[in-house]
Parts: C-alpha cells; structure tokens; sequence
C-alpha cells in the first residue's frame, strides 16, 4: 500500500499530513493535528491516501450536521474511510440508509431498550463482581484482558444467548472485523478474516436453526430477528445476516471494552478527578458520559455525498468520501469547554458525539452506559485505587480508538 | 405566559410557565423537568427528549417535520402522538396543553 509519512510536527502544512494515518491514534499524538483542522480547515479536503481522497469533517456542529443529514451524506456502502473488498459483501443497517436501514433497525433495538436493560442489571452487576473479585491483588495485570475484554465478551454472549464457554469466539471475530488496512489501517490479515468471517456465519447460522427448532420467549438478538416478520427469514440472506451480526458484535465490543479501559487511564491522569470520586459516588452516572467522550472509542464514521453541495463554504462533489472525526468533535472547544480536560462532574456531560447523532446514533448507548456505571459502581465499593503501572499500548487503527493493553495495580479499601 | 403541564411516567406532573417562541425542550430543562435527556441539545438528532403529546392538543403542537418523523421511528415506543419536545415551539395556543413522558429515552 502506498503510504503517506505524516509529518512528526502538526506544524507542516495541512497538505502534507496524512489524516487517516492510523499511527495518529496509535501513537495519541492526533491532538494537535485535529486542533489545526479545527481551526485552519474545518472541512478539510485531502487529496491523496491510502484509503483515496477525502473529506475530514473536524468541529462538533459540523458532525452534528452531516451526520443528521442522510439524504446529503449517505451511509452507503460503508461506514468505514476504506472501502470494503467484494470477497465478503456484508450488508448491515449502519451501512443502508432510510427506509430500509429503519426496517432492520427496528427490528433489533428493542433488545436494549431501558426496558429490558432494567432486567438485565441484576445480572450484569453478578458478572461484574464475579470479574472483580478474581483480580490478583498486589500484582500487576492487564485491565484490558482481565476486565474490559471479559466483562463485554459475557455480555455480548448473554445478547446473543451465545454458548458461555465459546464466547471468546465473539471478541476474536470483533477484532478481525473491521482491522485490515485496506478498510482502517489495521494490522489484521484478509484472508485471516474471511475465514474468521465465514466461521461466525456458519456459526450463527447453526445457532439459528437450532433457536428456531425450539422457540421461546427469549429476548436475545437472534430470536428477536426470528420473530420480526421483516427479519424473520433473515438466515436465507447469509451477507445481511453476517452484515448485521457483525454490527452488532462490533457495536457491542470495542466500544464499551474501550471505555472500561479509558475510564481507569482517565482517572490516573486526572488524580483529583479521582478524589472527586472517592468523595462522591453520585457522580458515577455524570462520570460515565464523559468517560465515553473523552475516550471516543470510535474515531470516525464515513459518509458519501449524494449530490454536489456547499458545506462549510467548500463545494463537496457527488460521491466524495465524506469523514466525521468523533474524536475531535468530542475536543472542539466551540462546543465543550475545556475539551481536553477530564471533569468528572462536567455540566451537560451528555452534551458528547461518541454515540453519533441522526437515524445512525448508537443503539446500545443505554446499555453501554449502564455497563460503565455498574463498572464504577462495583470498583469503588472493593478498591481505593486502580493504579496504572506503565503506559498503555493503543490499538493501530483509524477507527478503533482503544487499548490493546494497561498495566495496573488494584488497591483494596 | 402559557402554562403546559407535563406528566412523568410515574404520574408526577409538572405544570410550568412556559416562554413563548422558545422550545417544549428548553423550557422543561430550564425547569427541572426529570425524564428529558436531550442529549443532542435541540438539534432534532438524538430523539432523547420524546414526549407523547394528549390528543386534544396535537393541533396545537403542530406535526414533526420528516427528520423528526425519521428520528421518532427509531423509538421503539413510538405512537401517534409522539414529537421530539426540541422541535415544539411553545405558542401562546399551548396554554393548558398536556404531553406525558415516555418509561425512557433512548
């Protein structure tokens, strides 16, 4: 792949930098970068990269714009900066625009309406204690490995009522799922993920059949698209079913897993937000919206323009590729004061893009949010402290904004 | 100033002095309204401040715009009476009008 050095100084000219350089994200040095974008060329045109020519959309009120408007900027035919190979078409409803992304949508969602979160909870919290209490305490371990990966992955198998003991299966196939280069810069190898792929739909499909031999009134996803008319002969469209499968392995992973990590590293770099806490554990719900702004698990969503328009004073042309950095939305000063800051008691803290806005904005924000605070919850009640040993390594992504590992300690009260 | 009294899901209602030309939203925020997130901050793109307007006032309340329409059927408890409250500008005519707040926001 061709591959642009990105100027190590944000100073460089804007046309000599490389926004979609994952080395951005994996290195944190993205920063100053955006802040420039932010102020010098809020819609910023970049003629060439690896992933083609394209647009980066910088400030909050823009992404708000763009990302409410899908007969502009449409989500087809995927939401990723790189496009997708043809080896393994996927559809899923991320990707689709109204109507037909609302019909699918739909059918899926209530899953994680509040309603069924509430009944959830008491279950949630057991994992959530069970994950804590088998820390190793006065050793240093990996919180990425030993609690964000563990506590999503069960979660992830109760939505989809997935075989307990199998379930690494589904962070494996959320890691190789959108981790190439071709489509984020990633490290992940095509063929290894085709396979991986094939094996989650043949998996899935097996679990289908089974589910639909005995039916119930389960709530997890699979049975849900079963009884959905518009869904239920899903299973007889294998890419829309891997499409959507993948979505939601994907959405309910990486996202919350990142966070969880986020939240502890946020803490340690901010110690009298610390303090803070240990004063005031009301301030956990407040806490866990600007965890998940801070950290903005997901750097981007991509758009395509569906005619020539102006935006932002530039003149985007039909079919441009269109990128909404989340990332620094989230750290745009016209919008958030003190962007940079981790305040834990942040007047308007939900006032954050990480969740997207419009027809597209995150399903599960309500899950992922009650996930995070039952997280804090659970954690201030055993230690006084989860210190963090050494540096974290970041995942090599444009997209994935996360963690692949941070040493920490855990204190007990 | 008309006064809008709006109904919790519990029941607890809340009647308030509403300001003229400024949004159902704002005004339950400014008065401490529970049960309203508006997490976008009024910019019809979030669907977090979803009220179920009483059917006598529907006409008074006006009929959502089609990105209200596209966002409102993302809820799974949509009805025929739900609007986005960001997207109600309150009127002299919305004296006595009731809304109800959904279970939750989403």
């Amino acid at each position: 792949m061709n591959h642009i050095a990105t100027p190590t100084s944000a100073s460089a000219p804007l046309d000599q930098i490389d926004f979609s350089d994952p080395c951005l994200l994996r290195d944190d040095t993205w920063h100053d970068y955006f802040a420039r974008l932010r102020d010098e060329s809020p819609v910023h045109y970049q003629a060439e990269s690896p992933f083609g020519p394209f647009w980066s959309i910088t400030r909050f009120e823009d992404i708000v714009a763009v990302d409410s408007n899908f007969k502009d900027f449409s989500s087809e035919p995927t939401i990723l900066i790189g496009d997708i190979s043809d080896d393994l078409p996927a559809e899923m409803f991320i990707a689709m625009d109204p109507p037909k992304h609302d019909v699918q949508r739909k059918a899926v969602q209530s899953v994680v309406a509040p309603k069924n979160l509430a009944e959830m909870e008491v279950l949630i919290r057991t994992r959530v204690c069970d994950i804590l209490d088998g820390l190793p305490v006065g050793e240093t371990f990996d919180w990425v490995s030993d609690v964000s990966i563990n506590l999503t992955t069960q979660m992830l198998a109760t939505l989809f009522d997935f075989p307990f003991e199998e379930r690494h299966k589904l962070t494996y196939w959320s890691d190789i799922a959108a981790g190439t280069a071709e489509m984020t810069g990633g490290d992940v190898d095509p063929e290894e993920r085709l396979q991986g792929l094939m094996d989650c739909l043949e998996t899935f499909t097996r679990l289908w059949h089974e589910r639909k031999a005995n039916p119930g009134d389960s709530f997890d996803l699979i049975s849900l698209l079963q009884r959905d008319p518009n869904t239920a002969d899903m299973v007889d469209r294998p890419m829309e079913y891997l499409g959507n499968l993948m979505l939601l392995i994907v959405g309910g992973n990486d996202t919350t897993r990142n966070s969880a990590t986020g939240g502890v590293l946020a803490l340690n770099l901010f110690p009298e937000q610390y303090d803070k806490l240990r004063a005031d554990q009301s301030l956990i719900p407040s806490m866990v919206s600007e965890i998940i702004r801070w950290q903005t698990p997901l750097a981007h969503m991509r758009r395509r323009a569906t005619r020539d328009l102006e935006f932002g004073g530039q003149q985007i042309k039909k079919d441009d590729k269109v990128v909404m950095w989340y990332m620094s939305g989230n750290r745009d000063e016209r919008a958030i004061a003190n962007p940079d800051e981790f305040i834990i008691d942040r007047e308007n803290p939900r006032h954050h893009i990480s969740f997207g806005f419009g027809v597209h904005r995150c399903m599960g924000n309500r899950l992922a949010e009650m996930q995070l605070r039952i997280l804090w919850e659970e954690i201030m009640r055993r230690f006084k402290f989860v210190e963090v040993m050494g540096d974290p390594v970041r995942v090599n992504s444009n997209f994935v904004k996360g963690y692949e590992s941070l040493p920490v300690r855990v204190h007990p009260l | 100033m008309p006064r809008i009294t709006l109904i919790e899901f519990n029941g607890t209602d809340h009647t308030i002095e509403a300001e003229v030309g400024k949004s159902l939203m704002l005004n339950a925020i400014d008065n401490q309204v529970p049960g309203i997130d508006a997490d976008c901050g009024g910019a019809c793109a979030c669907g977090t401040c979803h009220v179920f307007v009483e059917p006598a006032w529907q006409e008074a309340a006006g009929e959502s715009n089609p990105l209200e329409g596209a966002m409102l059927s993302m809820r799974p408890d949509q009805s025929d009476v739900s609007r986005l409250s960001c997207q109600i500008e309150v009127t002299e005519a919305m004296d006595g009008m009731v809304v109800r707040l959904p279970e939750y926001q989403m």
